[in-house]
């Protein structure tokens, strides 16, 4: 079966949602593929193609490929524009410090070409789901490196973006950590997660979001990808990443850039 | 971000004073997102030399909130939306009614309460931990420390209160939190590696072996004006300072402090009258915050130190 991309103001009724990439081209690869066995209608990335992972190039051309539309992450932002940094507002010095080292290292391995398409990727995309508005942003859809984690966003905050932005389904990644809400008749939010990196769970997996709606009940299907994360790593050590990434590549626990991680999240970690 | 400081100009002996209001320069709220609540309200068990409020046993300027009056506004910060909820004081357990204002907030968002960790018997702990398993959302304990070793925190905050808190820490960390300590910075710069390598190593001894530290700078007003120094003179906000900042960095951007006598635009400013904005929150949210007060020159400088996260920039470029 072909799966497209989502179009803008389109209507659909199962559609795969992948959130942070952080160059991660085995995984992007393995979840397209998974999404289409699973009977996905349209695919789209809620960005931040680069970060932890090696060669940033790779993943733009299965993205052109399959023609899967990117909403603008941050991280993208900052490549796009040539800003200092991924504007993740890190204070801690070591996750500053490596925060840096992955910015400088995708900066000067995404290609002036790459870098010109990220700026165009745009900050929302909205579509239909069965009888339901969606609107797909990167962080929340007031500001882009806005952090949504579950045990830091009230539902009646929820509730004010979906009023404010007319909206009956917000969907989102930026935190790498997959969750869903719904509330009232119609609305929901959903942290599709990332595909860059576990969900700092202790499991090598990365995640995913099928969504379907019949009507206007939606459905959220959060999905494992399974994927060849030793070839991964030794592809990040092979451009001399630090071995911190290649870490929670191999143990699914996240080692780094930990600051802005609520102490409820943080709890369950090793780190 | 690229923030131009001011040229540094000779040092003043004053200890601060305000901007003349007409030309101070205002922020108006971009969104409710932090709501503050004074619940000790200038009641504290510690008598500390650098509070920037003052705050002791016998300063009743503002009294404890009552978990009606915490309540009342809960239900308005539904309606404005609000993000996150801040218990500040004072001290918040010298308020008998604390344990159920958390329990209460905690039904509705993610809560934070600032505390000196002096008293946090394992009793308290345990209630803390049992209202945390029930909420969704998280509970965090920000605990002030000042100092690597019972001589330098005691210095500055009393007789005996380092091992009161470092003790309660463990006790924090045994019950599943990640407490955030915070410290004031009164060292050096170059101190800091080997200050705060210590002071991971003492925290390690009671068993928290991965602390959210965070640093803080000096706010010199209230008693910190007295043990260090004030403002100088040129350390002030003005309408040119303002007009390619990104006004999102500042606490009273995206924040409101409840009190018993008010509203006010953000925890630091409670001893100075610029800073009350009105007498209800639906009154607050629409009024904009005067930058008169020399302690928000900190503010600007380092960002919105108060919040668990710094404030960032929508648009950085």
């Amino acid at each position: 079966m072909t799966m497209a991309g989502v179009e803008s103001g389109a209507m659909y009724t199962r559609v795969a949602a992948f959130g942070g990439v952080y160059s991660n081209h085995l995984a992007l690869s393995a979840a397209i593929q998974d999404a289409r066995a699973r009977g996905a209608e349209a695919a789209i990335c809620l960005g931040d193609l680069g970060a932890f992972g090696p060669n940033p190039d790779k993943v733009f051309p299965l993205l052109r490929e399959h023609g899967i539309p990117v909403v603008r992450g941050n991280y993208d932002d900052a490549i796009a524009r040539g800003l200092d940094d991924c504007q993740c507002g890190y204070t801690d010095p070591r996750d500053n410090h490596y925060a840096r080292l992955s910015y400088q290292y995708t900066f000067r391995n995404t290609s002036p070409e790459n870098r010109q398409w990220m700026d165009t990727f745009p900050e929302e995309v909205r579509f239909r789901l069965g009888d339901l508005d969606v609107l797909a942003c990167h962080g929340s859809p007031r500001q882009t490196n806005e952090f949504l984690w579950e045990s830091a966003t009230p539902t009646h905050f929820l509730d004010k973006l979906a009023d404010d932005f007319g909206a009956d389904v917000i969907v989102g990644t930026h935190t790498g950590i997959h969750w869903t809400r719904s509330w009232g008749e119609r609305r929901a939010y959903v942290n599709v997660g990332a595909l860059g990196r576990p969900a700092n769970d202790g499991r090598t997996d990365v995640w995913y979001a099928l969504l379907g709606a019949a009507g206007s009940a939606l459905s959220v299907d959060f999905v494992p990808v399974r994927y060849d994360h030793e070839a991964l790593a030794s592809e990040m050590r092979d451009e001399e990443l630090p071995e911190e990434f290649v870490e929670t590549i191999l143990t699914g626990w996240w080692t780094t850039c930990l600051e802005i991680l609520p102490g409820k999240e943080r709890a369950v970690g090793r780190f | 971000m690229g923030i131009q400081l001011p040229q540094t100009s000779p040092r003043s002996t004053s200890v601060g004073s305000a901007t003349d209001l007409a030309e101070a320069p205002t922020v108006e709220l971009r969104a409710l997102d932090q709501l503050w609540f004074q619940v000790a309200g200038t009641v504290c068990n510690l008598r500390c030399n650098h509070c920037f409020i003052s705050c002791s046993p016998d300063n009743h300027s503002f009294w404890f909130m009552s978990r009606e009056e915490v309540n009342e506004a809960l239900q308005t910060s539904v309606r404005l939306g609000v993000k996150e909820y801040y218990f500040t004081g004072g001290e918040p357990f010298m308020n008998r009614d604390i344990l159920g204002i958390l329990g209460d907030a905690l039904a509705l968002g993610p809560t934070t309460v600032l505390t000196n960790a002096t008293l946090l018997p394992q009793r308290t702990v345990e209630a803390l931990a049992r209202r945390s398993a029930r909420s969704p959302y998280t509970l965090e304990l920000r605990v002030s420390i000042d100092g690597v070793t019972a001589e330098m925190n005691d210095a500055i905050r009393g007789e005996g209160s380092f091992t009161r808190a470092i003790d309660a820490v463990g006790r924090l960390a045994a019950a599943g939190f990640l407490p955030i300590i915070t410290t004031m910075q009164t060292w050096a710069e170059s101190e800091t590696d080997r200050i705060l390598g210590h002071f991971r190593s003492i925290l390690a001894e009671v068993g928290y072996d991965r602390p959210r530290l965070k640093i803080l700078p000096p706010l010199r007003i209230g008693a910190e004006a007295a043990r260090d120094r004030g403002y100088d003179d040129f350390e002030r906000v003005t309408a040119d300072m303002m007009t390619e900042y990104p006004a999102e960095l500042l606490l009273c951007s995206g924040a409101r402090l409840v009190t018993t006598s008010g509203v006010w635009a953000c925890p630091i400013l409670l001893d100075h009258e610029s800073g009350r904005l009105a007498d209800t929150l639906d009154e607050a949210v629409e009024v904009p915050a005067v930058l008169a007060e020399q302690a928000c020159y900190t503010c600007w400088v380092n960002g919105a130190i108060c919040s668990n996260m710094p404030g960032f920039a929508a648009d950085p470029a």
